[in-house]
């Protein structure tokens, strides 16, 4: 079987040394853990691999070390300039939880940027949505025009890169998409060490799916290297965010620790790794009066995240003695008390109202927890087709007194093609509620288009608020700065305000469910009267009448048989 | 319902007055002719029309066509151009030529396909021997297009060829053949041509085709004959042919930890691979990519061989080899053709070294192998960098000439380029700087021109085939029209192939086997295919079981009655 071949004729140019040409790679991991004012825990994964290349030269040949070829093969296939796709279960509850550092809506979303080279961008879209839905077993492929909208001002590009024209820009939302093993397995496949090194071991699914909150996205963008921005980057961070919650293990002690919750410990950093590191939130625990960890670590690090100065202890996973002479770490947090946390400053809620099965209410209550501060706030809405919405019961209130909005940009919905898109800035008032409402109708759907397990309802997809929040701290408007990965995705512009965006929870909406034998139903009897009709015709037109002699009673016949016995002529 | 009717009916009988015999027979009369009417209307209208709206719609297929390419006959020929040195023809045979002369050779390929070889050996040239000195210099003397050939007889005593070789085939599509002693007897070019045809022949089979490669590019179609094992083997081990190929180098790392490699794969990709890919171009497209994968493991533990110190991987165990790396290798996103896979396995510091062994227990020298139609694994042992004061981990480089020529070679295995072995005394030029000469790439496009013909007939004849017996599928026009298309470039490259125009040919087998390939999995196809007939029936039974019972009921009192009357009227007679 094996084979060799002489090169003698072939090798007349040998290859320069061209190690110091080579693009370079980089692959930093990071957790952070935050105990949560609920006495629940999140953690927060990212990964971030960095591939410099010129990436807006389409390249034929492509080499890839770090960077996953899957990926790398769909951006330059459907020339995207950013993707951003996640997947999540269960519903981030920001009035207890706080702000996420990532925030995502519950089920999938995907929003993607193109290139201006892109000719037939809704094609590529679905092309695009098809082979993403195989790289990630997930059902994106069930994203369509019917719920696909071109946000004008919700979604900016995060990259580097001025891009204006939002007709590149699509964003989908499926709300009822499940995320589970099937989905995480060619998400950890996508890590350069896998699941075999670094922190990605602790990511085993049976723990990690037992959890209140789970959250996985890939995010690739264009990015400076530096802060000229002479040379650029291909970033790709995969997140994974999850809460697990202390109270349903039930053992009545609040006690959290690596192996418990992970069901593994720590043993090395990923070898490929720039930088491994471990971030535990102490902010609100300065003097450890509400919980202990151990082991104890010298290092600690401030960030400024989501408008507030966070300080954190920091665990370098590139250092041997981080894992002690066990050469395993198991981090350890005991609880002592718990304390009131502070409200987030921005948040959302949505609801349907209304009776019956015709028509509806949709309200969006938006709260401004800031004591003095008003801010602006972007809301998009995509509401599916078979929800007429009547804009013009569109109302904006709050504080009791109407609103209004200073840009509306509504899109109409065209059954079966397109979806409602309503997005608009709202001013919020300091320390309110704005209320959002717009009454719908319901549509009745021809029964194909009916989902499996109709009377389940119809998810609507979370609405996104997008906003600018003043921050109590000065923000770092340096990108290229060494930072920690979580307080680095969403670039900062401006010292005094931060940006974050906040998801509502997904609609389940009933529609008019018809029962599903009736079209057999129908046709019986449709055709049952037909034949009725047709027979009586039938018998008219083709039968001929006449008068029958009505046959003689029962006594009649008696006495005749007497009287024949007897000889007598019959009656 | 049929209360309902007996009710209406003696509602009737109060209405109706006393009748006499005559008005009764003409009343049944009218009930009859009623009963006819109504059934000639439902026969003539309503069946045709129920027949009409709820046919499935089947575009028009060139069937006659389509059998016609099942049992077609292929003819490959190819022209060969004998060019007669000064010194080898004596002055009355000079005046003879130019002549041609067309000899033909039938192959049967187990009785389904002829093929029939036909080379036309054309005798025009009589050149001056001087001017051919060395390959170079005899492709400039005729470029000669793509599938022909071009042998130059030069005298015996020439200096040209080492002493005991009779045939030098060349890089391009030229031979040089040594004319024998007595082969000079002859009075006539004829018979001089007589003489040297065994010897064309076989040059011809080296340079062009013979009858073993085009069985193995039949081998779908064509059942082979048992015992042949190790001809199914060579035709099962390159890649089928397809209008383009993935290549893939993948770099496996189990451990890095302790060692960091680098391998400068663009460099060797432009260096190696993309002379020989620009030369199959109008074969294929190719596209190259490369990754490197870490913690990638091996689905076989090697066994220690405690005789040499090393680490060993048996012929046998070879073959669960490839399973668990697979799985990381990932699909190609970006197209749905076939991906070649060439791995280079750097095993770990403690595995290392690893050898390859083959049947006989013996070292293989290049420490690689190759699986058919998916790709080569080479084994690339680094423990002679280890240094025990070195620091971990270790910056290797690795020798990509030495990895890019095992490559190379499984390369062209795969994609069936065959080095046949050259028949004694056959004297082949080294393969020059794009590893592929010119008769090899003929030799390629011949074979893949053969299989693409095949290949597009069979998916052709089997979607008629299925068409036909499942009257349930819709055949829409783009189906019809890609059916057509595909048959009249089969047909167009069947001619070509006649004519001995192997580009044409090989391009029109392209068309042909993707327009094909596009109507056989067109998902229109099955949008009707499972609605079974019980339930079509089902919805049809209540609209159509009272309609027709009374009909059928009423036809059959007619006939009797009608029956009736004839025997009364026999009786009568008689």
């Amino acid at each position: 079987m094996a084979i060799t071949m002489p090169l003698s004729s072939i090798i007349h140019k040998q290859p320069q040394k061209q190690r110091d040409k080579w693009p370079s790679n980089d692959f930093q991991e990071e957790l952070v853990i935050r105990p949560l004012h609920s006495g629940d825990i999140y953690a927060s994964f990212q990964f971030r691999t960095l591939w410099e290349t010129d990436f807006m030269r389409g390249n034929k040949v492509s080499h890839y070390r770090l960077f996953p070829k899957s990926l790398g093969q769909v951006i330059s296939k459907f020339s995207v300039r950013e993707l951003h796709i996640s997947f999540t279960q269960g519903y981030w509850r920001t009035m207890q939880w706080g702000q996420p550092f990532l925030p995502s809506p519950p089920g999938a979303e995907l929003w993607v940027w193109f290139q201006d080279s892109v000719t037939d961008v809704d094609g590529t879209w679905k092309e695009l949505t098809n082979v993403l839905s195989g790289i990630f077993c997930a059902s994106l492929n069930f994203i369509d025009s019917t719920n696909t909208v071109q946000p004008s001002a919700s979604f900016k590009p995060l990259g580097i890169g001025n891009v204006t024209d939002h007709s590149f820009l699509r964003y989908a939302t499926l709300p009822r998409e499940i995320v589970c093993t099937e989905n995480l397995t060619p998400w950890k496949k996508l890590l350069p060490c896998g699941s075999k090194a670094g922190l990605a071991v602790l990511l085993k699914s049976e723990k990690l799916f037992h959890s209140s909150f789970h959250s996985q996205a890939v995010h690739i963008r264009p990015v400076c290297q530096d802060w000229q921005c002479k040379t650029t980057s291909w970033e790709l961070r995969q997140t994974l965010n999850v809460v697990f919650d202390l109270h349903t293990p039930g053992q009545g002690k609040r006690e959290w620790s690596l192996f418990k919750m992970f069901s593994r410990t720590l043993t090395e950093a990923c070898p490929l790794a720039s930088s491994s590191k471990i971030y535990i939130d102490i902010t609100d625990n300065p003097q450890g009066e509400q919980f202990e960890v151990s082991p104890a670590t010298p290092l600690l690090s401030q960030a400024m995240v989501l408008g507030d100065r966070r300080t954190f202890s920091v665990y370098d996973l590139t250092q041997q003695i981080t894992f002690g002479t066990v050469r395993s770490l198991n981090l350890l947090i005991r609880w002592k008390s718990s304390e009131d946390m502070l409200r987030p400053l921005l948040h959302g809620e949505r609801y349907v109202a209304g009776y019956g099965l015709q028509t509806g209410e949709i309200h969006t209550l938006m709260y401004n927890n800031h004591p003095y501060r008003s801010f602006p706030v972007l809301l998009l809405d995509s509401v599916p087709w078979y929800l007429r919405l009547y804009i013009h019961t569109l109302t904006v209130a709050s504080k009791g007194k109407d609103n209004k909005p200073s840009y509306i940009h509504y899109q109409p919905s065209k059954d079966r093609v397109r979806p409602h898109l309503l997005e608009m800035l709202v001013q919020l008032p300091p320390n309110s509620v704005t209320e959002v409402t717009v009454q719908f109708e319901r549509a009745l759907l021809k029964w194909t288009e009916y989902t499996p397990d109709p009377n389940h309802g119809f998810y609507v997809g979370s609405s996104v608020i997008s906003s600018l929040v003043p921050s109590i701290v000065a923000m770092d408007t340096n990108s290229t700065r060494e930072q920690p990965l979580f307080s680095s995705f969403f670039p900062c512009k401006e010292e005094s305000s931060y940006f974050v965006r906040v998801y509502t929870e997904p609609l389940l909406v009933n529609l008019p469910t018809p029962d599903f034998s009736m079209p057999y139903n129908v046709i019986c009897l449709t055709c049952t009267v037909v034949a009725v009709g047709y027979g009586s015709l039938y018998n008219l037109l083709t039968r001929s009448f006449q008068i029958d002699e009505p046959s003689p009673g029962l006594a009649k016949r008696i006495a005749n048989i007497i009287r024949k016995m007897r000889g007598v002529p019959p009656l | 319902m049929k209360s309902l009717l007996i009710g209406q009916m003696s509602l009737k009988r109060k209405g109706v007055s006393h009748t006499r015999p005559e008005d009764l027979t003409k009343s049944r009369r009218r009930g009859q002719l009623a009963a006819l009417s109504i059934a000639a209307v439902v026969i003539m209208v309503g069946v045709p029309l129920w027949w009409r709206t709820t046919e499935t719609y089947r575009a028009w297929l060139p069937v006659s066509q389509i059998n016609e390419l099942a049992n077609m006959q292929l003819q490959l020929s190819a022209d060969v151009e004998v060019v007669f040195a000064r010194g080898t023809v004596t002055p009355e045979q000079q005046k003879k030529v130019p002549l041609t002369q067309t000899q033909d050779e039938e192959h049967t390929v187990d009785g389904d396909l002829i093929f029939k070889a036909v080379c036309d050996p054309m005798v025009t040239k009589y050149e001056d021997c001087k001017l051919i000195h060395a390959d170079l210099s005899l492709h400039t003397l005729s470029e000669s297009p793509c599938g022909s050939l071009v042998v130059y007889v030069i005298p015996e005593s020439s200096s040209l060829l080492p002493e005991d070789m009779d045939v030098y085939i060349g890089q391009r599509r030229t031979a040089l053949l040594r004319i024998g002693a007595q082969m000079r007897v002859g009075r006539t070019v004829e018979q001089l041509l007589a003489h040297l045809e065994p010897r064309i022949k076989q040059v011809l089979q080296v340079m062009s085709f013979s009858h073993t490669d085009i069985t193995a590019a039949l081998s779908d179609r064509v059942r082979l004959s048992p015992g042949n094992k190790e001809s199914i083997a060579d035709s099962m081990r390159a890649f089928k042919s397809s209008p383009g190929y993935e290549i893939t180098f993948s770099l496996l790392n189990p451990d890095p930890k302790s060692h960091r490699l680098h391998w400068d794969i663009e460099g060797a990709v432009q260096t190696y691979i993309q002379p020989l890919l620009t030369k199959l171009a109008p074969v294929a497209n190719f596209s190259l990519d490369s990754q490197t994968l870490y913690y990638a493991m091996l689905g076989v533990n090697p066994r220690f061989d405690s005789s040499s110190s090393a680490y060993t991987l048996n012929s046998d165990s070879l073959a669960h080899v490839i399973n668990p790396v697979e799985a990381r290798l990932g699909s190609n996103a970006a197209s749905s053709n076939p991906v070649l896979n060439f791995l280079l396995y750097v095993p770990d510091a403690h595995h290392s070294p690893l050898y390859i062994h083959d049947n006989k227990k013996q070292e293989v020298p290049s420490n690689a192998f190759h699986s058919p139609r998916w790709g080569g694994i080479m084994v690339y042992n680094v423990n002679g960098f280890y240094r025990p004061e070195a620091v971990l981990p270790v910056d290797i480089n690795i020798n990509m000439a030495k990895v890019m020529g095992v490559f190379l070679a499984q390369l062209r295995l795969l994609l069936g380029v065959q080095s046949s072995t050259a028949p004694p005394g056959f004297l082949m030029a080294p393969c020059g700087s794009t590893g592929l000469a010119d008769w090899e790439l003929d030799r390629l496009m011949w074979s893949r021109s053969v299989e693409n013909v095949a290949t597009a007939t069979t998916t052709i004849t089997s979607l008629a085939q299925l068409l036909d017996q499942i009257g349930n599928i819709v055949i829409n026009d783009n189906i019809a029209e890609q059916v057509s298309s595909a048959v009249t470039s089969l047909q167009l490259a069947v001619a070509e192939l006649e004519a001995g125009n192997l580009g044409f040919a090989l391009q029109y087998s392209k068309e042909a086997i993707m327009a094909s390939e596009r109507a056989f999995f067109d998902p229109s196809l099955l949008h009707l295919l499972y609605f079974p007939d019980d339930q079509k029936f089902a919805i049809y039974i209540p609209l159509f079981l009272p309609m027709c019972v009374p009909i059928l009921l009423s036809l059959l009192k007619i006939v009797s009655e009608a029956r009736q009357k004839r025997r009364e009227k026999q009786a009568k007679k008689d």
